[in-house]
C-alpha cells in the first residue's frame, strides 16, 4: 500500500513540471503578446450608467461598489490630468461620481473632493462648476443638516462661476444650519460686498483650511493659499518690472538686469523654492512650470466697480 | 439533545475535513492586500473602504459557504446512503434535520468570529498609526463596536440562506438547490420593490402576485445595516432585535418545511 502511494506521489511530479513548464512558456507568450499589440487608448468604461440599477444590481453590496466607483473616479481624475497627449477629456468624472454618491448618499468626501474635481478648469479639471454644484446639491438633499456643502456651493459659485449673489446665498443657507461656524454668516456679506478681492479669496481658503475634515481637503486649501501668496509675489515683481522699465530697462529681460540695476537683491522664487521665469521679450513674470503650484488658478473677476490690483 | 449535539458537531466536523476555513486565510489576505493598497488610494477614505471591505467579504464569503455546504447537507447524506445508518439509529429526522441545520450555523459562526477578529486586527493597526488629528475626522472611530452589529446581522442572514438551503436540499439535486437558493437570496434583497411595484406601472393580479411573493420571501434587507454602522449613525436596538427575531422565525420556519418534507421521504 505505501509503495502504491509512492509510486502515486511520484508519478505525480513530471505533471506538476510540465504544468509548471506550461505556465512559464504561456507567461512568455503573454508578453510577446502584449509587446506586438498596438498601444492605444481605451475609454474609461462605464458599465453601470444608471445609478438607479446600479443600486438594485449590486443587492446590499451597494457601500463597496461605492467605494469601487469612488476609486475609479479619482483614478479616472489622475489619470487624466497625467495624460500627456490627445485631449484631457474628463467625460466620465461625473458619472462615477453621481453612482458613488447614489450607492452610498452619506460619502461626504466624493461630494466634497468630486466638487473640487468637476470645478477646476481645463487643463487639469473639466472646468464643469454647474456639475459641481449640481453633485453639492445632491449631498445637501441626502444629509440636509451637512452646513460644509454649503460652503462648498458658495465656494464654487465664488470661485469658478464669480457669481457672488449666490455664493452668498449658499453661505446664507449654511450659516442657518445648526452647528455651523459663525464665520459663515460673515462670509455670505463679506462676498456680497468684496466677491472677487484677493483676500476674500484668502479668507475663504483659510475657512476651508481650518475647518476641512479631510487631510486632502486641507492639504488643497493650503496649496491654494499658497498659490495666493505666489499671485502677490508675482503683482510685486511685476510692480518691480515697470519700476525698471521706467528707469530705461528693455528686453531682452532677466533677473540678471534687474539685480544688476539695483532693483532686486536675489533671483526671486515662489514659496516652494523654485525661481520665478521672467518672459525674455514681455518682462512679464510668471511660475515655472516645475513649480508644484503651477498652473495658478485663474482669479475671480471681481464686483463691478471693485478696484483690483493689475498683475 | 445528545443526539442533537452529536449530528451537530459532526456536521461541523465535516465542515472542517471539508476546508471550508480555507477562506479565511484568502479573507485575510484580501484585507491587510486591501488595506497596504487603499491606503494609497483613496485619499483619506482607508478606514471606510476597510470597513466596507470587510463587511461585504464576510457576507459574501458566508453566503458561499451556506449556500454550497447547505444545498450537501441532505443531499450529500443521501448520495452517500450514510443517512441510512443515521437514521437506523435512534436519530429522528427532526432532529436529523435541526442538527445538520445548527452544524452548519456552527461553521458559520466560528468563520465569521474569525473574520471579525481579522477586520478589527487590521483597524486597529490603522488606529495605531493614524495621527489622532486625521482620526478626529473619521465618522465614525476604526474600533467602532457597531461593527459587531452588523456582522451579528449578516450572521442572522447566513442563518436564514442556511435555512433555505437545508430546505432545498431535503429534495432536490445539489445542482438545483444552489440554482434556488442563490436565486432566493438575490431576489431577498428586491423585496421592497416588489412592494412598491405598481410604481413602474404594474397592476391588477401582477401587484397582488407581487406583494404576495414579498411577504413570502426572506427580506433580507433588514439584516443590512452597513451603512449605518460604517458612517457612525445609530442603529436603533428595537430594529436589531426585530431583524433578528425575523431571522429565527424564518430560519425555523424552512427547517419545519424541510422536516415536512423529509419526513415524508423514502430512502430506499
Amino acid at each position: 500500500m505505501s509503495g502504491l502511494r509512492a509510486r502515486a506521489r511520484g508519478g505525480r511530479l513530471p505533471w506538476l513540471l510540465a504544468a509548471a513548464a506550461l505556465l512559464v512558456a504561456a507567461t512568455g507568450f503573454q508578453m510577446a503578446s502584449l509587446s506586438q499589440r498596438p498601444v492605444r487608448d481605451l475609454p474609461a468604461v462605464l458599465y453601470l450608467q444608471s445609478p438607479t440599477v446600479a443600486r438594485r444590481a449590486v443587492l446590499s453590496f451597494d457601500m463597496l461598489a461605492a467605494d469601487l466607483y469612488w476609486l475609479r473616479a479619482l483614478q479616472h481624475f489622475g489619470a487624466t490630468r497625467l495624460q500627456t497627449s490627445g485631449p484631457r477629456t474628463f467625460e466620465n468624472l461625473y458619472p462615477f461620481l453621481d453612482l458613488a454618491t447614489s450607492l452610498d448618499p452619506r460619502f461626504v468626501v466624493a461630494y466634497r473632493f468630486g466638487a473640487i474635481f468637476l470645478s477646476e478648469s481645463p487643463p487639469g479639471g473639466p472646468g464643469r462648476p454647474d456639475l459641481a454644484v449640481r453633485l453639492l446639491e445632491k449631498g445637501v438633499a441626502a444629509t440636509p443638516d451637512r452646513w460644509q456643502y454649503f460652503q462648498d456651493i458658495g465656494f464654487v459659485h465664488y470661485w469658478w462661476t464669480g457669481e457672488y449673489d449666490r455664493a452668498a446665498d449658499a453661505f446664507s443657507k449654511g450659516a442657518a444650519i445648526e452647528g455651523a461656524p459663525w464665520w459663515m454668516r460673515s462670509l455670505a456679506a463679506v462676498t456680497l460686498s468684496e466677491g472677487g478681492d484677493r483676500q476674500t479669496s484668502r479668507l475663504l481658503w483659510r475657512s476651508l483650511s481650518q475647518t476641512a475634515e479631510n487631510d486632502w481637503l486641507r492639504r488643497d486649501a493650503q496649496r491654494r493659499l499658497t498659490q495666493l501668496d505666489a499671485l502677490d509675489h508675482l503683482d510685486q515683481l511685476q510692480a518691480v518690472v515697470a519700476r525698471g522699465r521706467l528707469s530705461g530697462l528693455s528686453a531682452p529681460w532677466s533677473w540678471a538686469q534687474l539685480l544688476q540695476a539695483g532693483l532686486l537683491s536675489g533671483v526671486p522664487i515662489d514659496p516652494t523654492g523654485v525661481p520665478y521665469v521672467i518672459d525674455i521679450n514681455t518682462g512679464r513674470v510668471d511660475l515655472d512650470r516645475r513649480s508644484t503650484l503651477w498652473p495658478l488658478p485663474t482669479e475671480p473677476r471681481g464686483l463691478p466697480g471693485l478696484a483690483r490690483e493689475p498683475r | 439533545m445528545g443526539l442533537l449535539r452529536a449530528v451537530a458537531l459532526n456536521t461541523f466536523r465535516e465542515a472542517v475535513r471539508d476546508r471550508v476555513f480555507y477562506n479565511l486565510l484568502l479573507f485575510a489576505v484580501l484585507l491587510v492586500g486591501t488595506s497596504l493598497i487603499i491606503g494609497q488610494l483613496a485619499a483619506g477614505q482607508d478606514v471606510k473602504i476597510i470597513k466596507d471591505l470587510g463587511l461585504a467579504a464576510s457576507l459574501l464569503f458566508g453566503v458561499g459557504i451556506a449556500v454550497f455546504l447547505g444545498i450537501q447537507l441532505v443531499a450529500r447524506e443521501v448520495e452517500r446512503r450514510s443517512v441510512h445508518a443515521t437514521l437506523a439509529k435512534p436519530v429522528s429526522r427532526p432532529v436529523f434535520l435541526l442538527g445538520k441545520y445548527v452544524g452548519l450555523l456552527l461553521t458559520l459562526g466560528v468563520n465569521i468570529t474569525v473574520m471579525a477578529v481579522a477586520l478589527f486586527a487590521v483597524l486597529a493597526v490603522y488606529q495605531s498609526v493614524t495621527p489622532a488629528g486625521v482620526q478626529a475626522t473619521w465618522t465614525a472611530p476604526a474600533l467602532d463596536p457597531r461593527l459587531l452589529i452588523a456582522l451579528g446581522l449578516i450572521y442572522v442572514e447566513l442563518a436564514v440562506v442556511t435555512g433555505v438551503a437545508l430546505l432545498f436540499s431535503t429534495y432536490s439535486s445539489a445542482l438545483l438547490s444552489a440554482t434556488f437558493t442563490t436565486a432566493i437570496w438575490v431576489a431577498g434583497h428586491f423585496v421592497g420593490d416588489l412592494r412598491t411595484v405598481e410604481q413602474i406601472g404594474a397592476s391588477g393580479t401582477t401587484v397582488w402576485v407581487a406583494r404576495l411573493v414579498s411577504w413570502v420571501l426572506p427580506n433580507l434587507a433588514l439584516f443590512d445595516v452597513k451603512a449605518e454602522v460604517v458612517h457612525g449613525l445609530p442603529v436603533p436596538a428595537g430594529q436589531v432585535v426585530a431583524a433578528v427575531g425575523y431571522g429565527a422565525a424564518y430560519g425555523a420556519a424552512m427547517w419545519l418545511i424541510a422536516v415536512a418534507i423529509f419526513q415524508r421521504r423514502d430512502f430506499k
